[in-house]
C-alpha cells in the first residue's frame, strides 16, 4: 500500500511543480507592461548611450577647426592592434622653432577592440571615445578613417609634453 | 442557431439541377478541396503568428512587430520567403522518398481534417466511425517522419525519426483509450451524434471524474502526438539540431512546419468536439437568460474559442517546460498514462453500466 | 610574491643550444586502425558503432566545440572533444605586447568573466612589481568580480534551460543579465569586453550612479532568483533530467583537475576566493558552496546558491567603498623583474591561473593561462559515458564551457 501512496504522492508533487512553473510564465503573459523589448531603430531619438560607452575614437575639434593633437604617437604605441597610425610633419613655426604637426591621423575602426588604452595614453586629451555605435558600412575601406579634419590645425598653447 | 447544412443543401440542389449526379459529386469535391486548402494555409499562417506572439508574451518580449501593424503580415512574409528558397537535398539522399515524405504528412492531416465538425452542418464527411477514422488517419503522419528521417542520409535525422516513431506509436494508445471513454458514454463513434449528445451539457461536466481524467490524458498525449512542447524530442533543437527535418529546406520544410500546426489544430479540435461539446454553446442548467445570450454567439465562434483555448494550453506547456528524455517519455506513457487510461476506461464502463452519468 | 623556481640564465642558454629533431613524416601521419564491428552472436545482426559529429556548428555545444560521439542507439559509448576551432594564440600574442596591452586580450578568453580574467593579469603584474594597491580599487574590483560572476551564472542558467528545451528560461536569464551589463556599461564603458582593470588599479573611477544602481539590482534580483527555482529547479521534468546524471566523484574531479562550481558539486572545496584569498575576499563573509552528489543537479544547485552568495558579498561591500585613488602610480612602461610569477583567481568557471615568465623586458618572455574550461572539458568523456544524447547536452551545460576560454 505504501508503494501506491508513494506513486500518488510522486504524481501530485510532480503536477504541483509543473503548475508552479506555469504560474511564472502565466504571470508574465498576463502582465504585458513588464515587457522588456526595446524597438531599436524606432527608438533612435530617445536612445541615450552612457557617457563612458566606447563607440569609436574621435579627435576633438573646436569651432575654429583646431585640435589638440601634437602628433606625439603615444596612442599609436599604446594601441595593441595597430589601429592608429599617425603621419606627422616637421615645420618651423612663426616663433622660428621646429614643431611637429600631424599630417593625417589614421584610425582603422575595423581593427579597433575599444580597449580605451589610447585615450588613457594621450597626454593632451586630444582623442576621446564617441558614443556612436552604428558602424556598419558596405565597404571595408570606409572603416579606415582620417580623424583630423581637412584644414585643421593644432590649438594654440598645446605643446608636446614628455609622456614617460 | 445557424445551420450550415441549409447552405450546403442549397449549393447541392443548385449544382444538381444543372449537372449530372457524377459531375455534381466531382464539383462538390473540388469545392471542398479548395476550401480546405485555403483553410489549411490560412490556419497555418495564423497559428504561426499566434504562437510567436504568445511565446513572446510568455518571455516578456514583443514578438514580430515589423511586417505590417503589430507584425500581422509576418507569417505571410515568411511563407513567401520559404516559397523562394532553394529546395536543397543531400547528395546521398533517397530522392524519391525524400520528396514524398512531406506530402504524406500533409495528406494525413488533410484527411483527418475532413471529419472535423466546425459548426452545425459544416463538416465535409460525417462518418459513423468518425473517431476511429481520425485516430487511424492521423497516425499515418509518423510514416512520413520515419521516411523523412531515413531518406535524408543524415544521422541526426535518423535518430529524430526513430525517436518520433517510438513516441507517436506509444501515445496513440493513450489517445485512443481516452477517446474511448466518451465513445462508451455517448454510445457512438460519429462526431455529429457525439455533439448532439452534449446538447444538455458537455461531457467534461456531466461525465464525472473519468472524463476529466480522460481529458487531461488526452491533452498530454495529444501534445506528444504532435511532437510539440515538452515532448519535442523528434526535433529536439539542442540535441539533434532539427531532428527529422534537418535536411529539408524551402517549401518542403514548410510542409512539415505547416503539418505540425495543423496537427495541433486537429488534436485540439477533436478534444473540443469530444470533451467540450464542439460547436455547442455553454449552457447553465436553468439560467434561461444566460443560455439565451450564449446561444446568440454563433457555433463557429464557439468552436474556434474552444480550440483556441486548448491550443493556448499546449503553447503554455511548450514555453514553460523543459524537454523530456526519450526513456522518460516512454516511461510516462507506459507506466503512468496507459495504466491510468485503462483504469479510467474500466471505471467509465462501470459508470455506463450503472447508468450514473447524466 | 617573486618566485624563482630555477635559474633563469641557465634555462635561456640550454634552450638555445638544444636542437629540434625533425619529425619523420611517416611518424606524424598515423592512420588509425579501422574500428572493428562489435562481436555479435547472431551473424545476421552485425552491428556497428554509430558516429556522430556534434559540432563545431551545433546549437548546444556553446561555441565551436566539436564532439565526436560514439553511439549505441541513444546511449553514448565515447565522447571525444576536438578543440582548436577558435584558437587565436593569445598566449603567443602576449609575448609581443606590453603588460597594459595584455590585459585587454584576456577579455577575449572567457568573455563571460572578462573582468576576473583582467584582474588575474593585473594582480600578477602588481604582485611582481610589489605595488601598493589602494583599498578603494580592491573593493571595487571585488564588487565587479561578483557582478561578473552573477552575470555569467545568469547566462548559464538561461542557456541550461534552453539546452533542456525550456526556451523561456533563456530570455529570463538574459533579462536579468541586462541590468548588470547596463551597470558595466555605465561604469566601465563596455558591456562585455570591459577592460576595466589596468595594472595598478582601474581605468576610471566608478560612475556616480554605480552604488545606487548596484543596490537597485540586488533588490531586484533577490525577487527574481526564487523565480528561477519555480521555473526550473523545482520542475519535475527538470529533476528527472538532472538528478543522478553524469556523476563525477571527488577522486575524478581531483584527478582531472576540474575546478570551480563543477568541482565543488562533487565535494572538492577548491574555491580560490576562500583558499587563497585575493582582493577583499578575506574580509567578507560568504559560504563556499560545496555539495557531495556530483551529479548534474548538484552542479546546477551550486551555481544557483553561488548567486545568493555573490549577492551577499556585493551587499556587504557596496556601502563600504573606501575613499581614495582609483589607480596606483605606475611607470609609463611597466617592466617586470626577471623571474616567474603566478596568480590564481576564481572565475565563474573555476580556477584561472596566470603564469608569467619575465626576462625583465617590457613584454613577458612567456605567458601561460591555466584556463578552467580546458580541464573541466577533459572530464566530459568520463562523465558522459553511458548516458543518453539528451543527458550529454545537460552535462555539457552544467560544465559551463566557454570555448574561447578553452582554445585561447
Amino acid at each position: 500500500m505504501s508503494e501506491v501512496g508513494e506513486y500518488i504522492r510522486d504524481v501530485v508533487t510532480g503536477v504541483k511543480s509543473l503548475l508552479k512553473g506555469m504560474k511564472v510564465t502565466g504571470h508574465y503573459i498576463s502582465h504585458p507592461s513588464e515587457i522588456v523589448t526595446q524597438q531599436y531603430p524606432e527608438n533612435r531619438e530617445t536612445l541615450q548611450m552612457f557617457d563612458r560607452f566606447r563607440g569609436e575614437v574621435v579627435l576633438l575639434h573646436d569651432e575654429n577647426n583646431e585640435h589638440k593633437c601634437t602628433g606625439c604617437s603615444a596612442c599609436e604605441i599604446a594601441c595593441p592592434n595597430g589601429t592608429i597610425r599617425i603621419v606627422s610633419n616637421q615645420i618651423v613655426n612663426e616663433a622660428g622653432k621646429k614643431q611637429k604637426i600631424i599630417d593625417t591621423f589614421v584610425y582603422n575602426l575595423a581593427m579597433c577592440t575599444f580597449c580605451n588604452l589610447c585615450i588613457k595614453a594621450c597626454p593632451t586629451d586630444a582623442i576621446v571615445m564617441a558614443q556612436n555605435f552604428e558602424h556598419a558600412t558596405f565597404e571595408r575601406t570606409e572603416l579606415v578613417k582620417i580623424l583630423n579634419r581637412p584644414g585643421s590645425k593644432i590649438m594654440e598653447g598645446v605643446e608636446e609634453k614628455s609622456t614617460d | 442557431m445557424q445551420d450550415f447544412s441549409l447552405l450546403t443543401r442549397a449549393i447541392h440542389d443548385n449544382l444538381s439541377s444543372h449537372l449530372s449526379p457524377t459531375l455534381t459529386q466531382v464539383t462538390e469535391m473540388v469545392i471542398v478541396a479548395v476550401c480546405f486548402l485555403t483553410f489549411f494555409a490560412l490556419t497555418g499562417m495564423i497559428m504561426v503568428y499566434v504562437e510567436r506572439k504568445v511565446c513572446a508574451l510568455f518571455q516578456q518580449r514583443l514578438g514580430p512587430m515589423r511586417v505590417g501593424p503589430w507584425g500581422l503580415a509576418q507569417s505571410f512574409a515568411d511563407f513567401i520567403k520559404l516559397l523562394f528558397k532553394e529546395p536543397l537535398m543531400t547528395r546521398q539522399a533517397d530522392s524519391f522518398i525524400f520528396n514524398l515524405a512531406p506530402f504524406i504528412i500533409i495528406i494525413s492531416s488533410f484527411m483527418a481534417i475532413a471529419v472535423i465538425p466546425f459548426a452545425k452542418g459544416l463538416q465535409a464527411l460525417d462518418f459513423d466511425i468518425g473517431i476511429f477514422y481520425v485516430t487511424a488517419v492521423s497516425s499515418i503522419g509518423v510514416v512520413s517522419i520515419l521516411l523523412a528521417g531515413w531518406s535524408s542520409s543524415n544521422k541526426y535525422s535518423l535518430i529524430g525519426a526513430i525517436r518520433s516513431g517510438a513516441q507517436v506509436l506509444s501515445y496513440e494508445i493513450s489517445i485512443g483509450l481516452s477517446l474511448l471513454t466518451i465513445v462508451m458514454l455517448s454510445g457512438t463513434l460519429q462526431f455529429s451524434t457525439i455533439i448532439q449528445s452534449q446538447a444538455n451539457g458537455w461531457w467534461i461536466f456531466k461525465g464525472h471524474l473519468p472524463v476529466i481524467f480522460a481529458f487531461i490524458i488526452y491533452v498530454i498525449a495529444g501534445t506528444a502526438e504532435t511532437n510539440r512542447g515538452p515532448f519535442d524530442i523528434a526535433e529536439a533543437e539542442s540535441e539533434l539540431t532539427a531532428g527529422f527535418h534537418t535536411e529539408y529546406s524551402g517549401i518542403k520544410f514548410s510542409f512539415f512546419f505547416l503539418a505540425e500546426y495543423i496537427n495541433m489544430f486537429i488534436i485540439s479540435a477533436i478534444a473540443a468536439t469530444v470533451f467540450l461539446g464542439g460547436w455547442m454553446p455553454f449552457h447553465m442548467g436553468s439560467w434561461d437568460a444566460f443560455n439565451g445570450i450564449m446561444d446568440f454567439i454563433p457555433p463557429l465562434a464557439w468552436f474556434v474559442l474552444k480550440v483556441g483555448g486548448i491550443m493556448f494550453l499546449m503553447m503554455w506547456f511548450r514555453w514553460t517546460f523543459p524537454r523530456l528524455r526519450i526513456d522518460q517519455l516512454l516511461t510516462l506513457e507506459w507506466k503512468y498514462l496507459m495504466p491510468l487510461s485503462i483504469l479510467n476506461v474500466v471505471f467509465t464502463a462501470f459508470i455506463v453500466v450503472s447508468g450514473w452519468h447524466f | 610574491m617573486k618566485q624563482t623556481l630555477y635559474n633563469w640564465d641557465e634555462m635561456m642558454q640550454s634552450e638555445t643550444t638544444e636542437t629540434v629533431e625533425a619529425i619523420e613524416p611517416s611518424q606524424s601521419v598515423e592512420t588509425p586502425e579501422p574500428l572493428e564491428p562489435i562481436e555479435h552472436s547472431d551473424p545476421i545482426l552485425k552491428t556497428q558503432d554509430y558516429f556522430i559529429n556534434m559540432g563545431p556548428q551545433h546549437p548546444s555545444t556553446h561555441g565551436v566545440l566539436r564532439l565526436v560521439l560514439t553511439l549505441d542507439g541513444e546511449i553514448i559509448k565515447n565522447v571525444e572533444p576536438h578543440i582548436g576551432y577558435i584558437h587565436r594564440s593569445i598566449e603567443k600574442m602576449c609575448e609581443s605586447d606590453s603588460y597594459r596591452q595584455i590585459v585587454h586580450l584576456t577579455d577575449r578568453m572567457d568573455y563571460l568573466s572578462c573582468h576576473i580574467n583582467n584582474e588575474a593579469v593585473c594582480l600578477a603584474v602588481e604582485n611582481a612589481l610589489e605595488l601598493e594597491i589602494p583599498d578603494r580599487v580592491v573593493v571595487i574590483r571585488t564588487i565587479i568580480d561578483e557582478l561578473t560572476r552573477l552575470a555569467s551564472h545568469q547566462l548559464w542558467w538561461g542557456v541550461m534551460g534552453m539546452d533542456l528545451g525550456a526556451i523561456t528560461s533563456f530570455l529570463y536569464g538574459f533579462r536579468d543579465r541586462e541590468m548588470i551589463t547596463d551597470i558595466f556599461e555605465e561604469t566601465c564603458g563596455a558591456r562585455l569586453t570591459m577592460n576595466y582593470n589596468v595594472p595598478g588599479g582601474l581605468m576610471f573611477d566608478i560612475h556616480p550612479n554605480f552604488q545606487r544602481k548596484v543596490k537597485e539590482f540586488v533588490q531586484y534580483f533577490k525577487k527574481k532568483l526564487p523565480e528561477y527555482d519555480d521555473l526550473l529547479s523545482g520542475n519535475v521534468i527538470f529533476l528527472e533530467r538532472t538528478k543522478g546524471i553524469g556523476v563525477l566523484t571527488k577522486e575524478d574531479v581531483i584527478s582531472y583537475g576540474v575546478s570551480g562550481p563543477t568541482a565543488r558539486a562533487s565535494g572538492f572545496a577548491c574555491d580560490v576566493r576562500k583558499r587563497h584569498p585575493y582582493n577583499a575576499y578575506d574580509r567578507v563573509q560568504f559560504k563556499e558552496i560545496v555539495m557531495t552528489e556530483g551529479d548534474t543537479y548538484a552542479r546546477y544547485r551550486v551555481r544557483i546558491l553561488e548567486m545568493w552568495e555573490s549577492l551577499s558579498i556585493i551587499e556587504q561591500l557596496i556601502d563600504n567603498i573606501p575613499e581614495g585613488e582609483y589607480c596606483a602610480k605606475t611607470k609609463a612602461v611597466i617592466k617586470l623583474p626577471v623571474g616567474e610569477f603566478y596568480q590564481r583567481v576564481e572565475t565563474a568557471r573555476g580556477d584561472l591561473g596566470v603564469y608569467i615568465v619575465s626576462d625583465g623586458k617590457k613584454s613577458p618572455y612567456r605567458m601561460k593561462f591555466r584556463s578552467p574550461g580546458f580541464s573541466n572539458l577533459s572530464a566530459l568523456n568520463h562523465c558522459a559515458k553511458g548516458c543518453k544524447i539528451a543527458d550529454l547536452v545537460a552535462i555539457m551545460s552544467t560544465f559551463d564551457l566557454v570555448l574561447p576560454d578553452i582554445d585561447r
